[in-house]
C-alpha cells in the first residue's frame, strides 16, 4: 500500500500540536500548584525563605480533602485538565491520521509506539478523573506530573526517534502486531500513570518536602497506583502471551530468551511481585511502592535499552 | 528421639520459611534480577559470535563471567536454582489454599459480629414492616450471595451474606496453570528440538532423515536424532517483493512437501511459504526465516574438463543483499594429495544482486536481481580442507594464505557469462545466479499445553484481580419507635476497592427511604 505524504504531514502537525498542548497543560497545572501551595502552606513557611524542614506539613498531609476551599487553583487546575482534554484529541487524530498514512496500525516503529504509549496514558489519566469525579479536585493536581513523563516521551519520539511513515516490513506484517502491540501500548501506558502515582507516593512519605504539602493523601496516591497496575497487569501478561504465539508463527519458538522477551517477563515478575507486596505485612506503603516504581524502571528500560542498544530479535525499531 | 525431634524441627521450620510470602518475594525479586544478565549480556543460544566478541572485548571479567553461566543465564544451576525455590515456595503456600479454599465452600458464612457499628461499612434504619418482610426483601435482594440465615437469642434475626469466592478460585488457578506451565516448557525443552538448512530454490529437496540433514541442529535433552517426524520440502522457486525503496514487502517460497503419511505414496503437496505463517505437520513446523544468492561458476581446467558448482554466499548487508562467500573447486583426476594440494582453487568475494561500480568497487544498490554481477579474487593452491581445522564454507582459510600455500592467482569483476582466463589457461565462468531459502524446523509436541496453562494463568489473573471478596450482614431486631430496627454492615476481605458504593446501593435498597444513616468512613481499605 504507497503511503499518503499529505496525511503524513497532517499527523506530524497534530503531533506538534498535541505536544505543545500538554506542554501549556502541564504549565497551567504548575501555576495552579504554585498558587495552590500558597494557599496552603502556613504562614510560617510563607514569610520566611523555603527551607527544607517543614513544620506543620505533615498535619497538612494528613488533612482531609473535603476541607479544602475550592477556590482559584482549583478552576486553574480544572482548565488545565480541560486542555489536556483537547490535546488528547488532537493526539488521538495525530495517530488517526498516521494509521490511514500508511494504511496499517501506526505503531510499528518506536516513534509510532511512543506517540501511542503517551496517548492510552493521558486518556487512562483522564479516565481515572472521571472515576473519581469526587475526588477529583484533589486528584487534579497529579495532572502536572503525570504529563511529564508524557511531554518528555513524545519530545523524544518527536525528535531522536521520529520516523517516515513507510508500511510494514514482512516479518512485522501479521494480524498479530494488532493484537500484540496494542495490547503492550495498552499496559504501558497505563502504567505510566502508576508509577507517578507511586513516585509521588514517595516524594509525599518523605514529609516536609514543599511538593510533599500539596499532593493528595497517601492513601490516594496508593489506591491510584494500585488500581491502575491491576488493570494493567492482566493486559501486560496478555500482550506477552500473544507475543509468544506471535513469535511461534514467526521466529519458530514461542520463547526464546531473546532480549524483550526476557525484559518483558521480569517486569511481568516485578509487578507480580509489587501484588504480593502490597498483600504481606511489613511491605505496604513504601516498600511496595518501590517495587512499583522499579517495575515501571524495567518497562522503560525495555522500551528505550533493549531496543536500541541490544541486538535482539526486536531490535528494528525504525531508527 | 531429641535429635529426631531437632531434625523435625528444622525441617519443618525451613519449610515454613520457604514458603511465606516474605521469601517468596524475595525470590521473586532474586528471579528478576538474575534475569537481567540473560538481557543485558551476550548468550551462548542466542548469538555465540557475539558472546566471543564480548569476551575478546573483556578479557580479564568474561572468564570469570563465564565460569559463573552469565554467558548462559537460563541454562545456569543458579538460575534453575532460584525458579525451582520459587516454585517450591509456591506449592507450599497455595496446596494448602487449595485445601482450605475446598473447605470454605462447604461452610456457610460467618455469623454476624455484634456489633455491626464497628464494620467500615455500616447503616442503620428503623422500619415499619415486620421482622419476616425485611428478611425477605434482603433476601430477595442477596440473590447471588451465599447466605446463611440465623435466629439469636435476643429474637433479633439475622442474614449473612458472603460473593466473590471466585476471587480465591482464580488466584489458585493462577498459580497452579503457572507451575503447569513450566512443566509442560520443560517437557518441550527435552524432547523438542530446532534445525536449520538452506535449500536452493531451484527445485532442490531437504528431507527430515536426521540431523546431518541439517546445517545446525538444536536438539533437547532426549532427543538423539532417530525417529524424527519424517518428511520431504522440495523448494521450486523463491519470490521477494521489494518497494521501490528497496524495503522488502514480503517473501514467498513455493513449495512442494511429503507428509508422514505421504512418503509411502509419493504424492506432493504444493505451499506456498510466508514470513509469519509456517507450514505445519502435525507437531512439526517449518518456516521461511532467510533467503539469499548461490552464485554458479564453472571451471574449465587445461586439460578440457569442467567442474560446475552453486554455493550459497552469505548476505553481508541486508538493505542491498550485497553477499560474501567462497565457492572450491578441486582439481579433477589427480589422485596424489601432494599434488592436489598445489592445486586447488578457491573463487571468494562478493556478490551484489544490482550491480553498482565505484570505479571497480563492487557494491550493490538494490536487493532484487536486476544487474547481478561478481567482484572476485581467484586463489589457487591448498584450501586447507583436510588440515584437520574445521572449514567454513563461506570463506577461505586464512592461515593458508597467511602460510603462503594459497596464493592470489587473479581478480576480476564479472557478469553473468563473462569469464576470465587464469596464467595456466584455466578458465572461471560466472553462469549466473540462483537464489536460496533457509528453512527452519521446529518440534515441541509440549506446545499446545504451554498455550492452554497461559491463558488458564490469564484468566486466574483476571479473576483474582477483578472480583472482590465482600461480605453483608443484616440484622433485624423488633423494638424502636417504627416496630423493626434494620442493621446493616459490610467488610470486604480484600482490597475495598469500591465496596462502598455496592454497599451504599444496597442499604438504599434495604432500608425504608429518609433513614438517616452514618456516613461510611473513608479510609476502610484494609487488606485481607
Amino acid at each position: 500500500m504507497p503511503t499518503s505524504s499529505v496525511l503524513a504531514s497532517y499527523s506530524d502537525l497534530a503531533y506538534g500540536t498535541a505536544l505543545v498542548l500538554y506542554l501549556l497543560a502541564m504549565a497551567l497545572h504548575s501555576i495552579a500548584f504554585a498558587a495552590y501551595a500558597a494557599a496552603r502552606v502556613p504562614r510560617t513557611a510563607l514569610a520566611g525563605a523555603p527551607t527544607a524542614g517543614g513544620d506543620g506539613s505533615v498535619a497538612t498531609l494528613a488533612a482531609p480533602d473535603s476541607t479544602l476551599p475550592r477556590g482559584k487553583p482549583e478552576r486553574i487546575g480544572r482548565s488545565a485538565v480541560a486542555l489536556t482534554g483537547l490535546a488528547a484529541l488532537v493526539h488521538a487524530g495525530s495517530l488517526a491520521l498516521r494509521g490511514a498514512a500508511i494504511g496499517r496500525v501506526p505503531w510499528a516503529n518506536m516513534y509510532e509506539f511512543i506517540s501511542a504509549i503517551c496517548f492510552v496514558a493521558v486518556a487512562g489519566w483522564l479516565v481515572v478523573l472521571y472515576r473519581q469525579r469526587d475526588a477529583a479536585a484533589s486528584l487534579q493536581r497529579l495532572g502536572g506530573f503525570v504529563l511529564l513523563p508524557v511531554v518528555v516521551l513524545m519530545f523524544l519520539g518527536g525528535t531522536v526517534l521520529y520516523a517516515r511513515a513507510e508500511p510494514l516490513i514482512p516479518a512485522l506484517n501479521s494480524y498479530w502486531i494488532t493484537i500484540h502491540v496494542s495490547a503492550a501500548i495498552t499496559a504501558t501506558g497505563i502504567l505510566l500513570v502508576s508509577g507517578v502515582a507511586s513516585v509521588l507516593y514517595l516524594v509525599g512519605a518523605s514529609a516536609g518536602s514543599r511538593i510533599s504539602a500539596r499532593l493528595p493523601d497517601a492513601t490516594a496516591l496508593d489506591r491510584l497506583a494500585y488500581r491502575t497496575t491491576v488493570i494493567a497487569l492482566p493486559i501486560w501478561t496478555f500482550a506477552i502471551i500473544t507475543g509468544a504465539i506471535w513469535a511461534e508463527a514467526a521466529w519458530g519458538r514461542y520463547w526464546g530468551w531473546d532480549p524483550k522477551e526476557t525484559c518483558a517477563l521480569v517486569a511481568w515478575v516485578v509487578y507480580a511481585g509489587y501484588l504480593h507486596a502490597r498483600a504481606t505485612a511489613g511491605w505496604r506503603g513504601r516498600w511496595s511502592a518501590w517495587i512499583n516504581v522499579a517495575g515501571f524502571g524495567v518497562m522503560l528500560f525495555n522500551l528505550f535499552f533493549v531496543n536500541i542498544v541490544i541486538a535482539g530479535f526486536h531490535s528494528y525499531a525504525g531508527l | 528421639m531429641t535429635q529426631a525431634n531437632s531434625v523435625t524441627a528444622v525441617v519443618r521450620n525451613t519449610w515454613r520459611g520457604l514458603t511465606s510470602m516474605r521469601t517468596a518475594l524475595m525470590l521473586l525479586f532474586l528471579l528478576a534480577v538474575g534475569a537481567l544478565p540473560g538481557a543485558l549480556l551476550p548468550q551462548y543460544p542466542l548469538n555465540p559470535q557475539r558472546v566471543r566478541s564480548y569476551q575478546a572485548q573483556h578479557p580479564i571479567v568474561a572468564p570469570v563471567l563465564d565460569r559463573l553461566g552469565f554467558f548462559d543465564v537460563f541454562a545456569s544451576p543458579w538460575f534453575a536454582a532460584i525458579y525451582l525455590l520459587l516454585f517450591v515456595s509456591l506449592i507450599g503456600c497455595v496446596l494448602p489454599r487449595s485445601l482450605e479454599y475446598a473447605r470454605q465452600l462447604r461452610k456457610a458464612p460467618v455469623a454476624t459480629p455484634r456489633n455491626l457499628g464497628r464494620l467500615p461499612h455500616h447503616a442503620r434504619g428503623e422500619a415499619d414492616q415486620s421482622a419476616d418482610e425485611i428478611i425477605a426483601s434482603a433476601r430477595r435482594r442477596l440473590r447471588g450471595w451465599r447466605i446463611a440465615e440465623r435466629e439469636e437469642p435476643g429474637g433479633a434475626r439475622t442474614i449473612s451474606a458472603e460473593r466473590g469466592y471466585l476471587r480465591e478460585a482464580g488466584n489458585l488457578v493462577f498459580h497452579l496453570a503457572l507451575i503447569g506451565l513450566l512443566v509442560a516448557f520443560a517437557i518441550g525443552k527435552l524432547v523438542g528440538y530446532q534445525g536449520q538448512v538452506i535449500v536452493l530454490a531451484n527445485g532442490a529437496q531437504f528431507c527430515n532423515s536426521g540431523p546431518l540433514a541439517y546445517d545446525s541442529f538444536t536438539p533437547g535433552r532426549s532427543v538423539d536424532g532417530t525417529a524424527l517426524t519424517p518428511f520431504c520440502v522440495q523448494v521450486n522457486g523463491f519470490t521477494p517483493t521489494y518497494l521501490p525503496t528497496g524495503e522488502a514487502e514480503g517473501f514467498r517460497a513455493a513449495l512442494s512437501y511429503q507428509g508422514p503419511d505421504d512418503l509411502a505414496a509419493s504424492t506432493w503437496h504444493p505451499y506456498q511459504l510466508k514470513v509469519n505463517d509456517p507450514l505445519r505437520m502435525g507437531g512439526t513446523r517449518v518456516y521461511l526465516i532467510g533467503n539469499g544468492y548461490a552464485p554458479r561458476f564453472t571451471v574449465t581446467f587445461p586439460d578440457g574438463q569442467q567442474r560446475s558448482s552453486v554455493v550459497q554466499w552469505a548476505p553481508v548487508e541486508l538493505g542491498t543483499m550485497l553477499s560474501e562467500g567462497t565457492t572450491k573447486f578441486d582439481p579433477p583426476g589427480v589422485t596424489d594429495d601432494a599434488v592436489r594440494r598445489t592445486r586447488q582453487l578457491a573463487i571468494t568475494g562478493l556478490f551484489a544482486p544490482t550491480a553498482a561500480f565505484r570505479g571497480s568497487l563492487l557494491s550493490s544498490s538494490f536487493p532484487d536481481l536486476l544487474d547481478p554481477a561478481v567482484a572476485i579474487d581467484i586463489l589457487k593452491g591448498d584450501l586447507g580442507n583436510n588440515s584437520g581445522r574445521g572449514q567454513s564454507i563461506f570463506s577461505i582459510d586464512q592461515s593458508m594464505v597467511d602460510s603462503g600455500r594459497l596464493k592470489q592467482v587473479a581478480r576480476s569483476n564479472l557478469r553473468p557469462g563473462e569469464q576470465l582466463t587464469l596464467p595456466d589457461r584455466t578458465t572461471v565462468r560466472f553462469d549466473g545466479v540462483t537464489r536460496f531459502v533457509s528453512l527452519q524446523v521446529s518440534y515441541d509436541p509440549a506446545q499446545p499445553w504451554v498455550l492452554g496453562f497461559a491463558v488458564l494463568v490469564l484468566g486466574g489473573l483476571g479473576l483474582s484481580l477483578a472480583v472482590k471478596r465482600r461480605r453483608f450482614w443484616v440484622r433485624v431486631t423488633p423494638g424502636g419507635p417504627a416496630g423493626t430496627v434494620v442493621e446493616l454492615g459490610g467488610l470486604a476481605r480484600t482490597e475495598a476497592a469500591g465496596y462502598g458504593e455496592e454497599f451504599d446501593r444496597i442499604a438504599a435498597d434495604l432500608l425504608p427511604p429518609g433513614t438517616a444513616r452514618p456516613p461510611v468512613p473513608t479510609g476502610a481499605s484494609k487488606g485481607g
